[in-house]
């Protein structure tokens, strides 16, 4: 089935009763959210794009100031990368869970993602404090100006993720995995693995390559 | 199609785990790469991290984002191809560009000397 048939056959339909039950999500008929929330990640990953073509077009200008062997650490950046992926994996896991209808599970595997998201979130502001304090901060070069963009950029996301993530424990603590919930937990799971993605892009080409 | 089977494709922990190992695997070795310093020539290295880093995005897409050609009726991965064609027009377009507008920029003898005397000033 290609996607055209798919939007005559299957999708309008399901946007015609999505209207008329208005917010009784999941109950019977395709939800939108899916595929909207797809459509959100695919412009966010457009953003990323650009603030990665800024970065390889001003990533060479240091204005006679520090350069990436003066300050990335591949240590460093091995731990955060580590700290994000296994968050990735056990958001995985709280995601099995919660399909599998187990509660406390979920909810358990919800606060391991949590802590080692927070973990990427507090080295990241660690190196930011530490760049900005040997006056290697956004002002000082081009160069320095694109990494803080897309890196800042990315640490945002996160931190949206981890708030987005609390919020979803207290609600999944409330009310237990309801179809409302199961969508929501579906939807934070698609932006928490995107973040990973993007983060290798980050990881290969603004820390590893200049360090060679 | 009901919440479950639209919730059931988070697949298995097979996948899951399959997806981690391979990607453990692919951010290993390139870190391994620097940080051994691995005596290749620098134009391999750069070809091997982001050839390394252009498998692990299709590991994550595939295992743990779930893209396939069923899902949403394949709307998930035209929308995903189409935002590949955008990244790859922006990404290539811009170095392009800016390379071509280095090369023909009018030469400045006294660029060099300018910027020395500015960043001691500032």
């Amino acid at each position: 089935m290609t996607p055209f048939d798919a939007t005559r056959a299957g999708a309008i339909p399901g946007l015609a009763a999505a209207q008329a039950h208005d917010h009784d999500h999941g109950a019977g008929h395709s939800s939108p959210t899916a595929i909207g929330f797809w459509i959100y990640l695919m412009s966010d990953c457009i953003i990323f794009g650009c603030l990665f073509a800024t970065y390889a077009v001003l990533g060479g200008n240091y204005a006679g100031g520090p350069g990436p062997k003066d300050l990335f650490e591949p240590g460093f950046v091995a731990v955060e990368t580590a700290l994000l992926l296994i968050s990735s994996v056990t958001f995985g896991l709280a995601m099995l869970k919660a399909e599998a209808g187990a509660r406390g599970a979920t909810m358990a595997w919800l606060v391991v993602t949590a802590l080692f998201g927070a973990g990427f979130i507090g080295m990241e502001v660690y190196e930011f404090r530490h760049l900005v304090h040997i006056g290697a901060g956004p002002d000082r070069s081009a160069f320095l100006s694109a990494f803080f963009a897309l890196v800042g950029t990315h640490g945002l996301h996160v931190t949206a993720g981890l708030i987005w993530l609390v919020t979803l424990l207290v609600q999944v603590g409330q009310r237990g995995l309801v179809p409302a919930n199961m969508q929501r937990l579906s939807t934070l799971s698609m932006f928490w693995h995107f973040l990973d993605l993007v983060w290798i892009g980050v990881f290969s080409f603004v820390y590893l390559v200049r360090l060679i | 199609m009901s919440a479950h089977t639209q919730h059931g494709s988070h697949g298995s922990m097979g996948t899951l785990m399959t997806g981690f190992a391979l990607a453990a695997l692919l951010t290993i070795v390139p870190f391994a790469l620097v940080m051994g310093e691995v005596q290749i020539s620098r134009i391999a290295m750069i070809g091997l991290i982001m050839g390394l880093a252009a498998v692990q995005i299709l590991v994550h897409l595939v295992f743990f984002l779930h893209v396939n050609r069923s899902a949403e009726g394949g709307w998930t991965l035209a929308a995903s191809i189409f935002s590949v064609i955008i990244l790859v027009i922006v990404l290539a377009g811009s170095l392009w560009v800016m390379h071509n507008m280095n090369e023909n920029m009018m030469p400045m003898p006294d660029m060099d000397h300018m910027m020395t005397l500015q960043s001691q000033q500032g």
